[in-house]
């Protein structure tokens, strides 16, 4: 099938290229076939050029090799000083990155892309500091010879027979904006060698002039060119696919390698590395661990974890997938995938065992169709070194260090010798059953003692008990006796399949008894993440989650940590808060700062500042960085396992979902907060604004009248004039009061302040309080009998019975009966203050309780609206409830309830 | 008595309010000096011998409690104290530190006078009821020398910490007590947090001494603060 249109994850990955380049410096690679073709000169001419047109370029390091030529063409240049880095005594100059990036040039000179930096850099590989200088928005020239491409390893080794150490990986090299080849024949550069124009240390002599043998030479240039021409086609893909010429779109090729636990797997990956890149595809590097794979000696799957790592240098995707049978797992990942090319190696096995025990190989052929296969020979001494080491796999001890332990090589022996005692029973019972019984029967009596060994002892020790079983049977039971020949063939076959069948058993139950296990280890697994997920989903505030996290990551890992946070200004800070039985004391700031800046893992066991003791996550949602995960690892293989750190990574995802989670909550009702207090203070000024004008008015108008006309104005008046100031007075100190207990109470800044109280002496202080404003009025008080004490803060409630008698003053008519009435329960206390004026309007009993609410605006006679809204605020504080409703005999009742959760204290009777 | 008019000192950083007080005290026979700060306020007090000192809390600088240990360390003149409301704490500390008498601002001057009067009346009668053994207020008698309580005439049994607790009221009559004060003199240091002793005494108290014990005549609470007896 033709795909037409441009594949959208194509096009987002375009989009995300571009975005990604648009902020970056570019990188241009002056690339050549060998060590003195000319390409630091070349490099240094460009940068005089660039120079010469006004640019800011500075050359951060070149390697001259004392060469005048090159060396004259540094004059006028602005060159960096380099960093002197102590390593054991001697002093070593490297490359400094952080003077660059705080130089922050347009563009910078860094020669030498392939080279390794001394120990105490930040970064093991001058590679990733141009990564950074390209992510900081510079520009950046550099130069690098054919033979320290990654992917080119292995041709290299063919060719010239020296492995490079020094490698780069291809992605650098492809994601550089421009590659300039520095070309030059071979006879020319043999030439510059034999005038000594070429740069040779000199320990190194013999075997670089074996390096510069002509037919090397030759080699070397036509992959350099080869090369340059792969990267100069995919140019031109590039800008047929900017400027939409269909033609060009294919089938989206995505190739799959699968690799193993041996020496071949490096090579399938460089070989999936190129096929990838001449086809311009996608390629996964998939790992397929098998329960017999999980049984492998720790170096050995640190061997694969290593091959993955450089998988992903490489520029793949990489998975790890645990499943009991490799092919099938493998066909089922290429159909989700839709995979169109696998690159395996042949197959191990040979002849009759290839033929009984089939092949991973043979099974995929047949089960996969319409996808090609390349199979990658390995040479003969590799093969059979391959084989030794699978052959050794299955002895030796499991890894140390995990939490899960696989069976011991104790518990081994343990099962060969029940194995001897199982098959010692199952024959004195056959030795009961002989002569009695038909000789199928007695055979029975064995598979079972197999099928026991089988599922208690695993796959060794039944094989063992079979072959035992079928030996002694021969022995005992099958004339003639006490002989291991048989006179019958028939017998022959008798016991050709007691074997195939007792070695069947052993087989299919080791095979459920290593599925239980692979279960048992998902389960767990299982069981761990939903007990992080469900302790996350739970916590409610940031607190709770990194205490949460720092708990589950060192029970789960093993590894003290802790999680820091960016403070205002982005700078990463150690918790000011108590610190946790599991949380990591003194990790280092700055390389937590870098991690965050850079959103890389870095630490021990990654390729960033391998030197620190601590790993360091970085904890990130989809948009940003949240802060970082510092890890202190007891055992680096307890981390970087594929599926602990699958598990890892999990954990870090969840974990960051969680605060994004509550950060976002916390925003949303900041943001609640923020539009209620707008809407307050509105209300507040247009409150003030009427209320506290009125008095005010009144005041400034009678004192001015009383200064201006002291010597006109009549005594009754002058009295008249000032009781006015001083009424408006009392009522505005009113307003300021109920205002100011209301923003109190608002701030959240009052605490209660509980204590036992005897009732009476509540309802006693509010009518001391009113006593003058409550002339004129009945009023009754109904208490329950024998003094009850409640658990309130006096002072507030007595507040709540003010407002709400004054509210009674205000409303109602002079005369009217007012009454105070009180019930107290063991669990609760309601207090109600009913009066017999008007009532409440129909729909208002709920409204009259918001802040700056009045029934009648503008009155003369209406507060400022809060009484009511202050008496429910105290009331909630104390977690009880106030209502308002109109009495059936008319007129209103005000009444709250509040909980009592304490029993009252008790005193010994005195006398 | 004393024979010239009383002297009172204003300690006051707010000059409106000390040209009020001046005014309205000086209307009523009292002779003021006033103070802008704490440490004047205390110098003043020592020479002018007042018969009584109104005293803010707010002061620019020292504490107004500060003045109040200052004063009591050599004095036992009245003390009266003005504050806002947001000071309540400070209110009690003050009087646990010695202070008579509290009035909130915004207050009238009304208010002040009946204040004063009773602060007087109280550190001058003091020792003539110590001689006679008896203390009347209302229809409240109480005879010191022979433990006996006695409302319009009628005796009142009271138990041991009852009557300790009135008595320590009466040698404060007039006063505010804070419940710290009260709970200190009547029952012991130990004691001073639990509050509620207190208040359920009270609350006996009332329930013997006082007609509508919703309403007292002479127990009375001070909000928060403590009680007072009323004279």
């Amino acid at each position: 099938m033709n795909i037409e249109r441009p594949n959208p994850d194509e096009l987002l990955a375009r989009v995300e290229r571009e975005q990604t380049r648009a902020s970056r410096g570019g990188l241009k690679i002056f690339f050549g076939a060998a060590a003195g073709v000319g390409k630091t000169y070349a490099m240094l001419l460009a940068a005089r050029e660039k120079h010469s047109e006004n640019m800011d370029i500075v050359v951060g390091l070149v390697e001259t090799h004392g060469r005048k030529d090159t060396e004259s063409l540094l004059e006028g240049l602005e060159v960096l000083p380099l960093k002197q880095i102590e390593y054991r005594g001697t002093a070593l100059h490297e490359f400094d990155l952080d003077a660059a990036l705080k130089r922050k040039p347009s563009i910078i000179v860094v020669d030498e892309l392939a080279h390794t930096n001394a120990q105490g850099c930040r970064h093991p590989k001058r590679w990733q500091d141009i990564e950074e200088l390209l992510d900081a928005g510079i520009d950046v020239y550099t130069s690098l010879n054919v033979q320290h491409l990654e992917s080119l390893n292995d041709d290299i080794v063919q060719i010239s027979g020296i492995r490079v150490w020094e490698t780069v990986p291809d992605t650098v090299f492809e994601e550089a904006n421009e590659i300039e080849l520095v070309d030059l024949p071979p006879d020319e550069l043999l030439n510059r060698l034999k005038d000594g124009k070429v740069y040779m240390p000199q320990q190194a002599q013999e075997a670089i002039k074996h390096f510069f043998r002509k037919g090397n030479l030759i080699a070397l240039r036509e992959l350099a060119l080869r090369q340059t021409a792969t990267r100069v086609d995919a140019q031109m893909l590039d800008y047929r696919e900017n400027h939409f010429i269909r033609e060009v779109w294919q089938v989206s090729e995505r190739i799959l390698v699968c690799i193993g636990p041996n020496a071949l797997a490096e090579r399938l990956v460089r070989a999936g590395k190129r096929l990838a890149t001449s086809l311009r595809a996608n390629w996964i590097v998939l790992y397929v661990e098998t329960p017999e794979l999980q049984r492998l000696p720790a170096e050995k799957r640190d061997g694969v974890l290593r091959i993955l790592r450089l998988a992903e240098k490489l520029g793949a995707e990489t998975v790890t997938m645990s499943a009991t049978e490799m092919s099938s797992a493998i066909v089922k990942f290429s159909k989700e995938r839709n995979v169109t090319k696998i690159v395996i190696g042949k197959p191990t096995r040979r002849g009759w065992k290839r033929f009984l025990l089939g092949s991973v190989v043979d099974m995929l052929i047949s089960d996969a169709h319409n996808i090609n296969i390349y199979l990658l020979g390995s040479p003969r001494s590799e093969e059979e070194n391959v084989d030794k080491s699978e052959t050794s796999l299955y002895r030796k001890s499991p890894l140390p260090g995990l939490s899960w332990k696989l069976p011991s090589r104790k518990k081994d022996t343990s099962g060969y010798i029940w194995a001897v005692a199982v098959i010692i029973a199952s024959t004195g019972l056959a030795y009961l059953m002989f002569g009695k019984f038909e000789l199928a029967n007695l055979i029975m009596v064995f598979l079972l003692g197999v099928v026991f060994i089988a599922t208690r002892f695993g796959r060794g020790p039944s094989i063992f008990a079979s072959f035992l079983g079928v030996a002694i049977f021969d022995l005992l039971f099958v004339t003639p006796y006490f002989s291991f020949s048989v006179s019958d063939s028939q017998y022959l076959l008798t016991l050709m399949a007691m074997l195939t069948v007792a070695m069947l058993i052993s087989n299919l139950t080791a095979n459920v008894r290593s599925q239980a296990k692979v279960a048992g280890y998902r389960e767990r697994r299982a069981t761990v993440l939903y007990a992080i997920s469900r302790d996350l989903t739970a916590s409610q505030s940031e607190d709770e989650i990194v205490r949460a996290a720092v708990h589950h990551l060192y029970s789960e890992f093993g590894s003290r940590n802790v999680i820091l946070f960016p403070d205002a200004n982005g700078r990463i800070i150690y918790p000011a808060d108590q610190a946790l039985p599991e949380s990591l004391q003194g990790a280092d700031l700055s390389i937590a700062q870098w991690v965050m800046d850079h959103n890389e893992i870095a630490g021990q066991g990654t390729d960033t500042l391998t030197g620190a003791e601590a790993i360091y996550f970085p904890l990130s949602n989809k948009e940003t960085v949240l802060g970082v995960l510092v890890l202190l690892p007891v055992n680096l293989r307890r981390i970087f396992l594929p599926e602990q750190q699958k598990l890892l990574e999990t954990f870090l995802s969840q974990i960051a979902q969680a605060i994004t989670r509550v950060r976002l909550t916390e925003h949303a009702k900041k943001a609640q907060v923020e539009m209620e207090a707008e809407r307050l203070r509105n209300s507040l000024l247009s409150s003030i604004s009427h209320d506290l004008r009125t008095p005010l008015a009144t005041i400034v108008g009678s004192a001015s009248t009383l200064v201006e006309e002291s010597n006109t104005l009549k005594a009754e008046d002058k009295l008249e004039l000032s009781r006015a100031i001083y009424d408006e007075a009392q009522r505005m100190s009113n307003l300021v009061n109920n205002i100011l207990d209301m923003a109190r109470l608002d701030a959240g800044a009052i605490e209660l302040n509980k204590q036992w109280i005897p009732l009476e002496e509540i309802v006693g202080v509010v009518l001391t309080r009113l006593k003058k404003r409550l002339e004129g009025r009945p009023v009754t008080v109904k208490l329950p009998s024998g003094t009850p004490m409640i658990y309130v803060d006096a002072v507030m409630i007595e507040q709540v019975l003010i407002n709400l008698l004054e509210n009674v003053l205000r409303y109602t008519p002079d005369g009217g009966l007012v009454e105070i009435m009180a019930e107290v329960s063991s669990f609760a206390v309601e207090i109600s203050v009913a009066d017999q004026g008007p009532g409440i309007p129909e729909g208002y009993e709920n409204k009259l309780f918001e802040k700056f609410y009045r029934v009648r605006h503008e009155a003369a006679q209406s507060g400022v609206g809060l009484g009511l809204a202050i008496c429910k605020a105290i009331i909630e504080a104390h977690g009880g409830s106030i209502q308002a409703q109109n009495r059936p005999t008319g007129g209103a009742i005000f009444s709250f309830i509040i909980p009592q959760d304490h029993m009252p204290p008790t005193m010994g009777e005195e006398e | 008595m004393t024979q010239a008019s009383p002297i009172i000192v204003i300690i006051e950083d707010d000059p409106a309010i000390r040209l009020f007080l001046r005014a309205g005290l000086s209307a009523h026979g009292f002779h003021v000096f006033e103070a802008n700060g704490g440490r004047q306020g205390i110098i003043e007090a020592g020479i002018r011998k007042p018969d009584l000192i109104i005293l803010d809390l707010g002061l620019p600088d020292m504490d107004g409690v500060e003045v109040v240990k200052a004063i009591r360390k050599w004095s036992f003149m009245p003390i009266i104290i003005l504050s806002a409301r947001s000071t309540e704490q400070n209110k009690i500390d003050a009087l646990d530190a010695g202070a008579d008498d509290y009035l909130t601002k915004p207050f009238g001057l009304g208010e002040l006078l009946a204040r004063i009067r009773v602060a007087i009346r109280h550190s001058v009668s003091s020792p003539e009821q110590k001689q006679s053994g008896i203390f009347t207020t209302g229809a409240l008698k109480v005879d010191l020398l022979k433990r006996q309580v006695f409302i319009s005439d009628r005796e009142v049994h009271l138990t041991p910490i009852q009557y300790r607790l009135l008595s320590v009221l009466i040698k404060n009559a007039g006063k505010v007590l804070t419940h710290q004060y009260l709970l200190k003199e009547v029952w012991g240091p130990p004691y001073s947090d639990n509050s509620h002793y207190l208040r359920i005494y009270m609350s006996q108290l009332r329930q013997k001494l006082e007609t509508d014990p919703t309403q007292p005549q002479y127990l009375l609470t001070e909000s928060g603060i403590g009680y007072r007896l009323k004279v």
